[in-house]
């Protein structure tokens, strides 16, 4: 088993889901953790709360790079494969309001 | 006398298992727990005193008062031969613990503070937990060997090898018995209400066709986690839930099987079995436990059960799939996986449940296939007879097979397919 991050990225930073997206959110997270291939439940990251520093005299108000687009969260997966971390991917209810997820796996060094 | 004989005989199991752990505990306060043999073996022969005594003489006024004080008397003895050894033949060695002159009294206040004391020593996070378990149902709850063995359908020298090696960590734990302690009630409170959790689960869904064994195993855990939930230092929110919790899935107890022990689905339970005493206390303590920020998976299985106990709610199951996926989040158990799929079909039919679950692939438990055999049963009878077949193959318990049976038998006549 790998662990893999599934990274959650919105452009619409205003985006407040309604009751019903979040218990799809949920039912899609519970769904994965019931395979018990959930590695870490994640967390969500605030739009508004946000800086980038580019340099120690170089900070930026909110979360954006070259794009709008953010990242809104993230979860750890255990699964054989990427491709397996991909099908759960593929049922996130995140595409029904324009999002997208990178899958990367996370490296272990060894000692 | 005839009939006084007769009440004794009576009257004596009753007493011994509803005091003989209290003074056992009681004792091993005023010991310390390195002596709890000591103790044991003080309490047995006071028992044997009673039985020799009241077949004579019949039984006193006042029985629990007469054990009280031939237990009290024996010990005094005890403590003085002891003294008397240590003194003369040891040279005057004095332990800590052992202090003849110390006197104590068999009152309310001693007996649930010792008791209480002796629910902390006996979940030792170093003992595996089946053998926490074992201890506590020897020690605290005064079931013998033989009945312990029953309830986890084990073999006797089994349990006997759990106990020994759990009674020898016991005795050399260290365990301040004397007096709580603010730290070993934080260090092992959370081991207390697991133990006592999987106590009752051992009484609520083991396959031991002893009934009334399985009822006590869950009364006897109701009634340990209640005196936690009494005792303002260990009446935490956490313990409040797993009483709530308790108390809910108690008050099914007589819906939930036939007398030969057949289970019967919640959906076909006779609801005028349930027991509503039972659902108001579980009310009252998940009020109490939800005082605080904190919520644990007693709280979301209390949830969990406080719905199935509740009169129809038209979003009774979203209310139940949304504690599970919290439940899942916080710890996965293939039954949590199953039963929260179970919820998922009630709340979006039986279809995506089918889909749901057929991702859990959990193909060597019974239940699994007893999960998809019910789902399958309304649209592909074909599939569902197969899932129960598995079902019946995997499963051990008689009356289970006995159930799914049946249900192979409702598919097989249904007109029309």
């Amino acid at each position: 088993m790998k662990d893999f991050v599934l990274i959650f990225r919105l452009s619409n930073p205003d985006f407040k889901p309604s009751p019903e997206q979040m218990q799809e959110r949920m039912n899609w997270l519970a769904g994965i953790a019931a395979q018990n291939k959930l590695a870490d439940k994640g967390n969500t990251l605030s739009v508004g709360n946000a800086k980038t520093v580019k340099g120690s005299n170089l900070v930026t108000d909110g979360p954006y790079t070259e794009i709008k687009e953010f990242v809104s969260g993230y979860i750890i997966v255990k699964t054989e494969t990427i491709d397996e971390a991909v099908e759960f991917a593929k049922s996130n209810p995140i595409f029904k309001i324009g999002g997208t997820i990178e899958v990367r796996e996370v490296l272990v060094h060894k000692p | 006398m005839q009939k006084e004989t007769a009440s004794s005989k009576e009257l004596l199991p009753h007493l011994f298992r509803l005091e003989y752990t209290k003074m056992t505990a009681v004792l091993c306060r005023h010991f310390g727990l390195k002596h709890i043999e000591a103790a044991e073996d003080i309490v047995s022969e006071t028992f044997l005193k009673a039985s020799e005594v009241w077949g004579i003489n019949g039984v006193p006024e006042n029985p629990t008062a007469w054990l009280y004080t031939v237990a009290k008397n024996k010990t005094k003895d005890y403590l003085k031969h002891l003294t008397v050894f240590e003194t003369r033949v040891k040279d005057a060695i004095q332990t800590d613990e052992l202090q003849a002159e110390h006197d104590f009294e068999f009152n309310h206040q001693t007996i649930s503070d010792s008791q209480l004391a002796m629910i902390f020593a006996v979940c030792n996070p170093a003992n595996a937990t089946e053998a926490q378990i074992c201890l506590a149902l020897q020690v605290l709850c005064g079931f013998s060997v033989a009945e312990i063995a029953d309830a986890f359908l084990t073999k006797t020298e089994t349990i006997k090898k759990r106990l020994f090696r759990a009674r020898t960590n016991l005795r050399n734990d260290n365990f301040q018995i004397g007096e709580l302690q603010e730290q070993a009630i934080q260090s092992r409170l959370d081991t207390v209400l697991s133990t006592l959790y999987l106590l009752f689960n051992e009484g609520y869904s083991s396959r031991s066709n002893n009934h009334l064994i399985r009822k006590d195993l869950c009364s006897e855990a109701i009634r340990l986690v209640l005196m936690l939930a009494e005792n303002p230092l260990t009446s935490t929110t956490d313990a409040n839930a797993l009483l709530a919790l308790m108390c809910f899935q108690s008050s099914r107890f007589d819906a939930r099987a036939t007398n030969d022990g057949e289970i019967i689905l919640f959906e076909e339970q006779d609801k005028t079995l349930w027991n509503q005493e039972l659902i108001d206390k579980g009310n009252y303590y998940l009020i109490n436990a939800c005082s605080g920020n904190q919520i644990s998976k007693y709280h979301l299985e209390a949830g969990i059960a406080y719905w199935h106990t509740t009169p129809t709610d038209d979003h009774q199951w979203e209310h139940i799939l949304l504690l599970y996926n919290q439940l899942i989040l916080i710890e996965y158990s293939p039954v949590t996986a199953l039963n929260r799929t179970f919820a998922f079909a009630k709340v979006y039919g039986n279809e995506q449940g089918i889909a749901e679950a057929e991702k859990l692939n959990l193909t060597q438990l019974n239940h699994y296939h007893c999960l998809l055999g019910y789902l399958y049963a309304g649209t592909n009878p074909a599939k569902a007879i197969g899932h129960y077949q598995q079902a019946i193959k995997l499963t051990k318990s008689p009356s289970e097979k006995r159930t799914l049976t049946k249900q192979i038998e409702k598919l097989t006549i249904l007109p029309g397919r």
